[in-house]
């Protein structure tokens, strides 16, 4: 059983040094470290179990088929989802949003709309513009509001914008570039009164605090496995069950069919229909064991520590000259993005690096978001369940020698 | 502050990126190319007056790390002047100093950037502003973009 006092002695990668100083892992909203949990999970599935699901009789193939389809079960509950059928596993947040993404590529029609938000990542983005250039609906946003993107999205423009042409609303949950927490079940009623499909790009939101998906009312949900102490390679893509039936496969091959002629096929219900081909076995028994390691630890702690450390790094840093912070001044998800007006995020960055400090500088895969705020782009700290206030001290001091070298 | 920063952070690329040379657009320019670095956002755009096969004029704009404005900011005070082969040269050298570390026989601020292949992310930020000239004096109307170049 974890336990908050010791947590840091779960993590082993976080006991090394780097360039000679202790490493100080702060790019979660990358990709967070894993706990001995679930990298043994791993050794043991590969050690012990391994063999290919819903095909072999064998002892070895029903244990990895039970082990797979109890993480799918697992998943289920981490969500508070209907029915473990309800979980389609992919390869992380892009491949599921690409999946609902396509198939309305293939539904809309001119006229239709796709409405997103100016503060999405590539994967929430791109996929639409894709889907709205192949059908010829077209792709309308909703704004984010403020100087510095601290007024969020423009709520009070969305009675205007969600017309009955909208199909489809995709929105994130938390931004990885902002630190916004939006109003997603709020955002999914106001959907919902005019018929639209709601697809929530919860990547940075699910290993950090409780979610409901029934309690938000969305329609699809996409996560990445590797955000949450759960392995690379594995993702998550929650429908509700009355949708996947009607949703046509995505790809197609062995293990998605029940009955193939030479002339055609007939395809499984889901969650099978979309998981053609061998999936990442591994991967899923992973992720199920960092759900378990997450509840542990119980995720409203969870985001409480996550949130309380935002906050921390969001006074401190606030003291250094000349920094522009992003995102809300109040409540934010467990992240901190800022820029400095004489000095680069890629300086900043190897600065951070020296002092064994892991920072993200860069356009966070939100491009037109940078643009739009006047950045090329910005310094992200992001915090997760092992990190720590004197973590916090160690990247300000940092942050204080980088300015000092460049600026004087 | 360690060796490697101080070697990558040498004082000349500090005084191009503090004091920009030839920065801005050319209103004469006859050939311009842009460069990309998608991975981080880094832009360089450079404009170039070309007599005959001669640069009359350089100058370049853009945003990026201190590492790509200073290389840019310098890559112009030397490319003034030459020929497109010889702007090949000097690139060819540069690129050498940046992957291996080792500095040219003769005395150039060019060598300044020596301390980059230490850090091999880096090694794009350095070589941005060299692929846009290099396309601009092609005539190439394609960005740049670093992630399609071997380095
Ligand atoms: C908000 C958000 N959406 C989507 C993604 C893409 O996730 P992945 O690269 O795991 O598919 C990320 C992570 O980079 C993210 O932060």
């Amino acid at each position: 059983m974890p336990t908050w006092n010791n947590i840091r002695a779960d993590f082993p990668i976080l006991h090394q040094q780097v360039n000679g100083k202790p490493l100080v892992y702060l790019d979660n909203g990358a990709t967070s470290q894993k706990p001995r949990a679930v990298i043994d999970a791993l050794v043991h599935y590969y050690e012990r179990d391994n063999s290919n699901v819903h095909r072999g009789l064998h002892a070895l193939s029903m244990r990895a088929t039970d082990a797979y389809e109890g993480a799918r079960t697992r998943i289920a509950t981490f969500l508070h989802a209907a029915d473990p059928a309800e979980i389609i596993f992919t390869r992380g947040t892009t491949e599921s949003i690409n999946i609902v993404a396509r198939s309305f590529a293939t539904r809309l029609k001119a006229g239709d709309v796709i409405l997103t938000t100016e503060m999405e990542h590539h994967s929430n983005l791109v996929p639409w513009q894709q889907a709205a250039k192949a059908s010829g609906a077209t792709l309308r946003y909703v704004s984010v509001l403020g100087a510095n993107a601290e007024g969020g999205l423009d709520l009070a423009a969305l009675d205007q914008l969600l017309t009955p042409q909208v199909k489809v609303f995709a929105f994130t949950h938390i931004s990885n570039t902002l630190g916004t927490i939006n109003p997603v079940a709020e955002l999914c009623r106001r959907a919902r009164a005019v018929g639209a499909i709601t697809v929530i790009d919860a990547a940075q939101s699910v290993g950090h605090a409780p979610l409901d998906v029934q309690a938000i009312g969305c329609d699809y949900l996409a996560f990445s496995g590797h955000k949450m102490c759960g392995p690379t390679g594995i993702g998550v893509l929650y429908g509700r069950r009355a949708l996947l039936e009607k949703l046509a496969p995505d790809e197609t091959g062995g293990g998605m069919v029940v009955n193939v002629t030479y002339e055609g096929a007939t395809w499984k219900p889901a969650p099978e229909r979309f998981e053609a081909g061998t999936p990442n076995v591994a991967g899923a028994i992973g992720l199920g064991v960092a759900c378990d390691y997450l509840d542990a630890l119980d995720r409203a702690a969870i985001e409480r520590h996550d949130h309380a450390l935002a906050r921390l790094a969001y006074e401190k840093l606030s003291t250094l000259p000349g920094i522009r912070l992003l995102g809300p001044t109040g409540e934010r998800g467990g992240l901190v993005s800022f820029a400095f007006p004489d000095v680069h995020a890629h300086d900043v960055v190897t600065f951070a690096d020296e002092d064994g400090v892991a920072l993200r500088g860069g356009h966070h895969c939100n491009q037109p978001l940078m643009r739009k705020l006047g950045l090329t782009s910005t310094t992200r700290a992001s915090f997760y369940v092992y990190n720590t206030a004197e973590e916090i001290d160690v990247l300000v001091a940092s942050m204080r020698r980088t300015l000092k070298f460049f600026v004087g | 502050m360690s060796a490697d920063l101080t070697e990558l952070y040498q004082q000349v690329i500090l005084d191009h990126n503090r004091r920009p040379r030839n920065r801005g657009k050319l209103p004469t320019a006859n050939r311009v190319a842009h460069g990309d670095n998608p991975s981080c956002g880094d832009q360089c755009s450079v404009y170039l007056r070309l007599d005959g096969d001669r640069i009359a004029e350089i100058s370049f704009d853009g945003s990026g790390c201190a590492i790509s404005q200073a290389s840019a900011s310098l890559m112009t005070t030397q490319l003034k002047g030459k020929t497109s082969a010889q702007a090949q040269a000097l690139y060819d050298q540069f690129h050498e100093i940046v992957t291996t570390g080792k500095e040219p026989e003769e005395i150039s601020d060019i060598a300044a950037f020596a301390g980059v292949h230490t850090f091999p992310a880096r090694i794009k930020c350095a070589t941005l502003g060299w692929h846009a000239a290099l396309n601009a004096l092609k005539g190439d109307a394609v960005p740049a973009t670093t992630e399609s170049h071997t380095d």
